[in-house]
């Protein structure tokens, strides 16, 4: 299965680089033909960047209000994600948009999976608050999970031939 | 009894990055307008401290992820002009390439994406992507195209790493640029179709009055370098930028706002850029900006748009130029040696003049750095235009002047994701 992981975020804006700081926790770790992309900012780029790809699953941080470093995790295959909950972020066309702005093209892969880690800072700074630092591990784990499962909805038929 | 009502919102779509605006009305009256700004260029100030001068590209990269270039080349530019080196044409002309395809990316990324919907009664792109879908595709190959001519010549389209001190780490020779001539050509298409498409939106009749600045060369539209002109005189060095221009506290405000020195507000950006270097601009850019009804001046900040599609036509245009004309340089960049004191250095951000000044010790350690983005230098004329524009509007309801705020504040581009904190609007009433 050709599968696509960005993560978004400004790794100066404190808790907003928790998108990359999984990206990293996941290097080496992913199955074959899983790409790992970092997307820096303006995440209109990302339609590229998951051209082709059959699934695409994006780690972002968000401002919901939930306790820093809780985890979201919404499928966006078939429906728009809740309003606002990606908007908090340092992106000019924020995440949410990106993908509605896809599936009015035609441009979403067939499965969109999206985690929100929520942040708690979000100044200027290099550092994870140490809620969201904890919460980087659980949520490569939920995409490492949510990989696999992936890959066994592509093979239903897996009995030996 | 007076009126009063507070209006809020929790943040401030479409304008790239975040914001936060506070309008307060007094019986109709506009008591108080404050665009709030949040300035990541001072954290990156305090970073490059104690840093090496050779750090400095790449690090004031990172500011912002829709203008990495104009960081890069105002950063080098500075240090450059400190250490007495003008790098050789060819990789000058190269840097001027790179910068194309930042302005590509990023008015293409404004025009369609954050402010075309406004002209046009939607919510935003998606919803005019579902109408207008032809439009839009446009809007994201052009962005695609400039996104291309980054990776290709600046290493990356985010954060390019390719631009050093003294030239660039690896040249690109002119058969790997051969590669961008067709989409180019393409997107300059497109750049015109974007012209005649913006020039037939609606206008508001709207004028600004302030002093209009941005760099200008004489043989060329300034993009990467030029000296800090105005329509009222001006004419300094980047290096003088400092004896002419001024950051101060507004009271109740929590921001720097950027003044000239006995003169006041100013306004830099697409308006100014054009205002003082329409004859520079490309025959074909200049005949796009006048089948679109532009007039040798403009200081109409909604038609700002259709002067970023002029930009668009002439970024285009002058990077095909650039590739058909590129002659690799001997070698990728010049030997850099620091030398102690303080350089200099501006270029044309998408938004308007960015300004970095270094100070150095004499083994390069960076000890000092200003940097003045081009949305800082903006905010006090964004301010007055708002506070005319809620002025002028007082009587609509809540939800309609914040509308129009929000289309006044897009009007000026404002990179606010490098200049502003969370973006929230809130409306007073008494």
């Amino acid at each position: 299965m050709k599968a696509v992981v960005i993560g978004v975020g400004n790794p100066f804006r404190g808790d907003d680089g928790a998108g990359l700081a999984v990206l990293e926790r996941l290097e080496g770790r992913v199955p074959g033909g899983v790409e790992l992309v970092a997307c820096e900012h303006e995440p209109s780029g990302m339609m590229d960047a998951w051209h082709g790809a059959e699934a695409v699953l994006i780690v972002d941080a968000v401002s919901s209000g939930a306790a820093p470093g809780a985890l979201h995790r919404f499928d966006a295959s078939a429906e728009p994600l809740p309003a606002h909950a990606f908007r908090a972020s340092t992106h000019a066309f924020a995440v949410d948009e990106t993908i509605e702005l896809a599936r009015a093209l035609d441009r979403l892969p067939r499965r969109v999976l999206v985690y929100g880690v929520e942040g708690g800072d979000f100044e200027a700074g290099e550092e994870l608050t140490p809620a969201v630092e904890a919460a980087v591990e659980r949520t490569a784990a939920a995409v490492l999970s949510d990989l696999a499962n992936l890959a066994k909805e592509e093979r239903p038929c897996t009995s030996a031939p | 009894m007076p009126e009063r009502r507070t209006i809020r919102t929790d943040y401030l779509a479409r304008v790239e990055g975040e914001g936060a605006m506070t309008v307060r009305l007094e019986n109709g009256r506009v008591e108080h307008v404050e665009l709030r700004i949040f300035e990541p260029p001072r954290f990156f100030e305090a970073l490059l401290r104690g840093r090496s001068f050779r750090e400095a590209p790449d690090l004031t990269a990172r500011i912002c992820g829709i203008c990495p270039v104009a960081y890069q080349t105002s950063a080098v530019n500075a240090i450059e002009n400190l250490c007495g080196v003008e790098v050789p044409e060819p990789i000058r002309l190269l840097r001027r390439l790179l910068y194309c395809g930042e302005w590509i990316e990023s008015h293409a990324l404004h025009v369609y994406m954050l402010h075309a919907p406004d002209f046009l009664g939607y919510a935003g792109a998606v919803e005019l992507a579902r109408d207008e879908r032809a439009a839009v595709e446009r809007g994201l190959a052009l962005k695609k195209t400039g996104n291309a001519v980054m990776a290709l010549v600046g290493g990356r389209e985010i954060h390019p790493i390719n631009v050093r001190v003294g030239g660039f780490y690896r040249v690109p020779s002119r058969r790997e640029l051969q590669p961008l001539v067709e989409p180019l050509e393409r997107a300059r298409e497109a750049a015109l179709e974007t012209v005649r498409w913006t020039s037939g939106f609606d206008f508001p009749a709207r004028e600004v009055e302030c002093e209009l600045v941005a760099l200008s060369e004489r043989d060329a539209y300034a993009i990467e370098r030029g000296r800090i002109v105005s329509d009222r005189g001006l004419d300094i060095s980047p290096a003088d930028y400092d004896e002419h221009f001024e950051e101060e506290h507004v009271e109740r405000s929590t921001a720097l706002h950027s003044r000239l020195r006995e003169r006041g507000t100013y306004l830099c950006g697409p308006l100014a850029r054009y205002t003082l270097g329409r004859d520079r601009l490309s025959p074909l850019a200049r005949e796009a900006a006048r089948e679109a009804g532009l007039a040798e001046t403009c200081r109409d900040p909604f038609r700002s748009i259709v002067v970023r599609s002029v930009e668009l036509v002439y970024a285009c245009d002058e990077a095909l130029r650039l590739i058909d004309a590129y002659e690799e340089p001997d070698a990728p960049a010049v030997e850099v040696e620091p030398v102690a004191g303080t350089g200099y250095g501006a270029s044309e951000a998408p938004r308007g003049l960015l300004y970095h000044r270094y100070r150095l010790d004499a083994d390069g350690t960076i000890l000092d750095v200003k940097i003045v983005p081009p949305t800082s230098q903006n905010q006090q004329a964004i301010e007055d235009d708002l506070r005319d524009v809620v002025g002028r509007n007082a009587h609509l309801d809540d939800e309609r002047l914040r509308s129009l705020c929000e289309q006044t504040i897009r009007n000026y581009d404002p990179c606010i994701s490098c200049a502003t904190h969370f973006l929230t609007l809130t409306m007073e009433r008494r």
